[in-house]
C-alpha cells in the first residue's frame, strides 16, 4: 500500500528506513544471531503481522498479562513462604497471634505479610492478579462467543482457552488454599468432602491426596507443588499454543470499509502492536499493584490459623469457586443407602458431575453450533451479537444458570443484607436455576430479533435525527437521515438466511433432528433487506429529501407553509 | 452474487474456501485514505507529544525511586506507620510501584498512539488448510516413511512396542500408590489413637470439656438455652501433637446443648441425654464444617458453610439444606466424680459421608449400640429412658 508521506514532519517519517552503507551496532548484532539462530526469517514473518484494532480484543490481554504478573509476583513469594504443615509457635510481630501454635505455611504467610517488606504488597498483587486473570479470561470467552469468533478454523483455540479457564479456576483454588489459614483450611475441608462423595473410589483419592486422613501433614506441601509447578507448566503451554493458533489463523475482524473474508486490515505487530502492548503490560501491572496497594484481600491474619473444630460465620470460598459452591448449597439432600454403600447425591452431582458437565457443554458449542447450522466456511468476519439470535440467547442463558448458582453461593449474605429469609432464597433459586434461562434466552432472542429490525429499518429509511417536522398539513413527523456509507456497509455484510447446506431429511420424509434444531435455530431470524428493498427506499427517500429540502435552514416566519415559499409537499410522507 | 445459497450448494468441501458472503448489498467504500495526525504534520504538536511522552517516563522513574525509599523509611508491620487508617509500607510501596508501572505503560501507550506511524496495512488471508499439492506431497512422504520404516509389515515387533510403550504407563500410576494409606490399613493399624473414618478419640468414660480451655464440665454448670463447644479430655492431655492431633480435633469436635428435657422429642437422643444435655458431633455430615449456628427457642443448629440445619431435640434430623443425614449423637453420662463422660465412642461414623459408610436408621443404630455398650455405660449412671 502506498501512502503519500511526504507531509509527514522530516524528523517523524523520514528517518524510518533503514540507512543503508556502513552496519550500526543493532545491525551487527541482528546479523550474529541470524547467522547462528536464522532469526531473519521469524522475525519477518511476525514483525509485519497485521491485528486489527479493536477495544474488545483487548480482554485477553489483560487474561495475558494478568498471567505474567501472577508469574512475577508468585516468584517472589516462593522466596519467603514455607510450604510446611509442621507445627511451630508463632513469634512473629502480629501481637493477636503470637504463642499461638500453627502450621509453618501460615507463620511464613504472616511474616510475609508483617515482617517482609513489600511482602503484603506481593501477596495482594497477586491474588488480585489471580482475579483478574480468571475474570478477564471469563469476559474474553463472552466476546468470542457473542461475536461468532469461536467458528471454523478457531474451534481448536476455542477448546485450548476453555481449558485455560478450567485450570486457572484450579490454580486459584490450590493458591488460596496454601495460608493453611482457617478459611482456606475449611474450603480444603469441604473439598475433601467432595472427593469423598464420589462414587467408590472417593476414600481412595481423599486418603492419597491427604497421606491418609484429612487434614493430615502433606496437603500443603502437594498443594504447593501442584500450584507453583505442575499447572503453571500446563497453562503456560496452552497459552503459547493458544497465541501460536491466533498468529497462524490471524485475528478476526468486524467488517467495514475495506475488510472482508480474505484479508486482515489493521496495523503491524512492529512497532504498533509491539508498542502497545507493552505499554498495556505496565498498565496491567500497574493497575494490579494499585490494588493490592489500597484493596486488602485475603487477611488471613483476622482468620488465624486452620483449627478443624472452628469455622467463621460467611464463609464463602473465592468468587470464580461461588457457582459450583451456590450449587452446593441449593441441592436438595438426596442420599441412597444400599447394600452397606452411601451415595451422596447431595455432593457428587452439584459439585462434580454439574461443574464437568457445564465445562463440557462450553468445550463443545462451536462443534453443536456448526452441526446445527451445518456451517463448514471458514469465518473471519465477526458478527454481531444480534445477526445470531439464537447463538447469542443461547450463551446468555447460560449465563443466567451460572448467574442463578453464583448468587446461591452468597445466599447467606443475600439473607443478612436484604433481610430476607435464607429458606425462601433458595427455593426460589432451586426454580430460577431452571426458569430463568428459559426466560433469558426467549428475552434475549427476540431483543436480537428487534434489533435485526431496527437495523434494517435504518437502512432502507435512515437513522432519526431528532428532528421533528411539522408538514403543511399539520401532520407531525421525524427526520431521518441515510446511515453515513461505511456504517450502512459493515451492516449489510452478512449472510442471507441460513449459512449450511439443507439438512437430509429421514427416509420417512420427516424432518430429522438436526433438520429440526436447525430450523429453531434460524427461526424468526430477520434477513438483511433486498437489493430491491433497499433500491426502492432510497429512491424513496431521495424524494423525501428532496421534498424536505425546501424547508431546511428557514426561519419559521409564518409563511413556510403558506403559498409564499413553495408548493406543498407531493406525496405524505409514511413511517 | 445474487443468492447465497446457490453458491454453498456449490461449495466443494475438500477446498474450505474464505467466503466472502455479502451479496453487494452496498458497494464497499473501501479502505479509508489514511489521515496523517497533527503530530505527524506538525512539528509544534510533535515536540508537544515528546515532551508529554517523556514526563511520563520521568514521573515512573521518580516513582521507582520513591518506591526504594519508602522500603527503606517506612516500618512495615502492625506495629509500624500508619497514614490515615492504612499500613503505611503497604500502601506508600504499592502505589509508588503501581504508578511507576502505570506512567510507564501510558508514556509507551501515548509514544504509540501519537508518534509510531499508524498506517492501515492489509494483509491477504489464506485458508487455515494446507494446498491440496501440499496435502498430497505430506501424504506420499508419509507413505514412503511407513514403507521404508517396515512398520507395515512387521505387525508384530509394531505391536510389541506399542504394547511395551503403553505398559511404562504402569510404573508412573502404581508408584503414586504410597501417597497415603488407605482408610481400611489406618483402621485396621490405629497409627494413632482414633484412627480410620469409623472411629474418633472418643470412648466410654473420656471426659467431656470445654474446648479451647480444656476444663471438665458438671451437668449443673450449664443452665438450659446454654452452647458449649466440647472436646474429649484426649486432645488437652498433651499425648497427641501435629497431625494425630489435628486428626483426632476434625473428628472429635463435640457441641454441647442444654435444653428443657420436656422439650427432646425423641426417645434415642433422651436415652442418651443427662439431665436435658445433649451432645452431637460438631462436624457437618454435609461437607464437613464445623457447625456452630444455635438458634436458642427451637435447638436447631445451623451450618455456616452451607445452610444445612439440624433439629438437636429430635436426634439431629435435617430440616433444611443439604445435608443428607442426621447428626449423630455422643451418649453422654456422668462419672464418679460428678463430670460429664462419654459413655463410647460416636455410635456411627462422623463427618463426611463417604462410599463404604454403612448407614442406619437412629433407632437401629442405638439397638447396635445398646448391644455393645448398655452394660459398661450403666457406671456412669446410663439407664435407658432417660438419666
Amino acid at each position: 500500500m502506498s501512502t503519500d508521506t511526504s507531509k509527514v514532519a522530516a524528523s517523524n517519517g523520514t528517518e524510518a528506513a533503514a540507512p543503508a552503507g556502513k552496519p550500526t551496532k543493532a545491525g551487527a548484532a541482528a546479523n550474529w544471531a541470524d547467522e547462528r539462530l536464522g532469526i531473519g526469517g521469524l522475525s519477518k514473518f511476525l514483525s509485519r503481522k497485521i491485528f486489527p484494532d479493536h477495544w474488545s480484543f483487548m480482554l485477553g490481554e489483560i487474561a495475558l498479562w494478568s498471567f505474567v504478573v501472577l508469574l512475577v509476583t508468585g516468584t517472589f513469594l516462593t522466596l519467603w513462604f514455607k510450604p510446611s504443615m509442621a507445627e511451630i509457635t508463632y513469634q512473629g510481630s502480629y501481637a493477636p497471634l503470637r504463642g499461638i501454635d500453627m502450621s509453618e505455611a501460615m507463620a511464613s504467610t504472616l511474616d510475609i505479610s508483617f515482617d517482609v517488606r513489600g511482602g503484603l504488597l506481593l501477596r495482594q498483587v497477586h491474588h488480585w492478579a489471580a482475579m483478574l486473570f480468571i475474570a478477564s479470561m471469563m469476559i474474553h470467552m463472552m466476546r468470542v462467543f457473542f461475536t461468532g469468533a469461536h467458528r471454523k478454523p478457531r474451534e481448536i483455540n476455542w477448546v485450548i482457552g476453555a481449558t485455560l479457564l478450567l485450570l486457572g479456576t484450579l490454580e486459584g483454588f490450590t493458591g488460596y488454599s496454601l495460608p493453611d489459614d482457617l478459611l482456606s483450611g475449611t474450603g480444603i475441608r469441604a473439598a475433601d468432602g467432595f472427593m469423598m462423595a464420589i462414587p467408590i473410589v472417593g476414600t481412595y483419592l481423599s486418603f492419597f491426596l491427604f497421606g491418609g486422613e484429612f487434614p493430615g501433614d502433606d496437603i500443603i506441601p502437594r498443594l504447593f507443588t501442584i500450584h507453583v509447578l505442575l499447572i503453571p507448566a500446563i497453562l503456560l503451554a496452552l497459552i503459547g499454543a493458544h497465541l501460536i493458533l491466533l498468529i497462524y489463523h490471524k485475528h478476526t475482524q468486524w467488517p467495514g470499509p475495506g475488510r472482508t473474508e480474505k484479508n486482515v486490515v489493521g496495523y503491524p505487530m512492529v512497532p504498533n502492536y509491539i508498542s502497545k502492548m507493552t505499554g498495556f503490560f505496565f498498565i496491567t501491572f500497574g493497575v494490579t499493584a494499585l490494588l493490592g496497594a489500597f484493596f486488602s484481600l485475603n487477611p488471613v491474619w483476622k482468620f488465624g490459623p486452620y483449627d478443624p473444630t472452628k469455622v467463621t460465620a460467611g464463609s464463602q470460598p473465592d468468587w470464580y469457586m461461588g457457582w459450583p459452591d451456590g450449587a452446593l448449597r441449593i441441592m436438595p439432600g438426596w442420599e441412597s443407602h444400599f447394600w452397606g454403600s452411601t451415595w451422596s447425591w447431595n455432593i457428587f452431582f452439584p459439585v462434580i458431575v454439574l461443574p464437568m458437565a457445564a465445562w463440557m457443554v462450553v468445550l463443545m458449542l462451536p462443534f453443536i453450533e456448526a452441526w446445527i447450522t451445518g456451517d463448514k466456511r471458514e469465518h473471519h468476519l465477526l458478527q454481531r451479537p444480534r445477526n445470531a439470535p439464537t447463538r447469542t440467547a443461547t450463551f446468555v442463558a447460560l449465563m443466567t444458570f451460572y448467574a442463578g448458582f453464583w448468587a446461591a453461593g452468597g445466599n447467606d449474605i443475600i439473607a443478612i443484607k436484604f433481610d430476607l429469609s435464607i429458606n425462601q432464597i433458595t427455593y426460589f433459586l432451586r426454580a430460577f436455576v431452571f426458569l430463568g434461562p428459559i426466560a433469558a434466552f426467549i428475552i434475549t432472542r427476540r431483543w436480537c430479533i428487534s434489533l435485526q429490525r431496527h437495523d434494517n429499518e435504518k437502512l432502507l429509511h435512515g437513522y432519526e435525527t431528532g428532528t421533528v417536522i411539522r408538514t403543511p398539513e399539520g401532520a407531525y413527523h421525524e427526520k431521518h437521515l441515510p446511515l453515513p456509507e461505511d456504517e450502512a456497509f459493515a451492516m449489510t455484510v452478512r449472510d442471507r438466511g441460513r449459512a449450511g447446506e439443507e439438512p437430509e431429511l429421514k427416509k420417512n420424509g420427516k424432518l430429522s433432528f438436526r433438520a429440526k434444531l436447525r430450523a429453531f435455530y434460524y427461526d424468526h431470524d430477520v434477513d438483511k433487506p433486498t437489493p430491491e428493498e433497499l433500491s426502492e427506499a432510497h429512491h424513496h427517500a431521495e424524494h423525501e429529501a428532496h421534498a424536505l429540502a425546501a424547508h431546511e435552514g428557514h426561519q419559521v416566519d409564518g409563511h413556510d407553509f403558506d403559498d409564499h415559499r413553495h408548493s406543498a409537499i407531493e406525496e405524505p410522507l409514511s413511517h | 452474487m445474487s443468492s447465497d445459497l446457490s453458491e454453498i450448494e456449490k461449495h466443494d468441501d475438500s477446498h474450505p474456501e474464505l467466503n466472502a458472503h455479502t451479496d453487494a448489498l452496498l458497494p464497499d467504500p473501501g479502505m479509508h485514505e489514511h489521515h496523517w495526525r497533527p503530530t505527524d504534520v506538525d512539528p509544534k504538536a510533535e515536540k508537544r507529544a515528546e515532551r508529554q511522552v517523556s514526563l511520563f517516563f520521568a514521573l515512573s522513574a521518580i516513582c521507582s525511586v520513591l518506591f526504594v525509599v519508602a522500603y527503606f523509611a517506612i516500618e512495615p508491620g502492625y506495629d509500624g506507620d500508619v497514614w490515615a487508617g492504612f499500613g503505611a509500607s503497604n500502601l506508600a510501596l504499592g502505589s509508588s510501584l503501581g504508578f511507576a508501572l502505570l506512567f510507564l505503560g501510558i508514556g509507551v501507550i501515548q509514544w504509540a498512539r501519537k508518534l509510531v506511524i499508524d498506517i492501515e496495512h492489509s494483509e491477504d488471508r489464506h485458508p487455515a488448510a494446507s494446498s491440496p499439492a501440499t496435502r498430497e506431497a505430506a501424504v506420499a512422504e508419509l507413505k514412503a516413511a511407513l514403507h521404508e520404516s517396515g512398520m507395515a509389515r512387521r505387525p508384530f515387533i509394531r505391536n510389541a512396542m506399542i504394547g511395551s510403550a503403553a505398559l511404562l504407563g504402569l510404573p508412573a500410576v502404581v508408584i503414586l500408590r504410597d501417597l497415603g494409606q488407605t482408610n481400611a490399613q489406618i483402621t485396621e493399624e490405629q497409627p494413632y489413637p482414633g484412627a480410620g473414618l469409623e472411629h474418633t478419640v472418643w470412648d466410654a468414660g473420656v471426659r467431656v470439656v470445654r474446648d479451647v480451655v480444656g476444663t471438665p464440665i458438671r451437668p449443673g454448670d450449664l443452665e438450659v438455652g446454654d452452647l458449649v463447644n466440647a472436646e474429649p479430655a484426649t486432645i488437652f492431655d498433651g499425648s497427641l501433637h501435629g497431625a494425630p492431633l489435628q486428626i483426632a480435633k476434625s473428628k472429635a469436635a463435640t457441641i454441647l446443648l442444654r435444653m428443657d428435657p420436656a422439650d427432646i422429642d425423641n426417645d434415642v437422643t433422651r436415652n442418651w441425654s443427662v439431665n436435658g444435655i445433649v451432645a452431637y458431633s460438631k462436624i457437618c455430615t454435609h461437607v464437613g464444617c464445623p457447625i456452630s449456628l444455635n438458634e436458642r427457642t427451637t435447638h436447631h443448629l445451623l451450618c455456616p458453610c452451607h445452610q444445612s440445619t439440624f433439629d438437636l431435640a429430635d436426634h439431629g434430623k435435617v430440616i433444611f439444606g443439604p445435608a443428607g443425614r442426621h447428626l449423630p449423637q455422643l451418649p453422654l453420662g456422668v462419672d464418679a466424680d460428678g463430670f460429664l463422660v462419654a459413655l463410647s465412642d460416636y455410635p456411627e461414623p462422623v463427618g463426611v459421608s463417604f462410599w463404604e459408610r454403612n448407614t442406619y436408621d437412629i433407632d437401629e443404630i442405638f439397638d447396635d449400640w445398646s448391644k455393645d455398650h448398655a452394660a459398661d455405660a450403666e457406671q456412669y449412671g446410663y439407664k435407658e429412658g432417660g438419666q
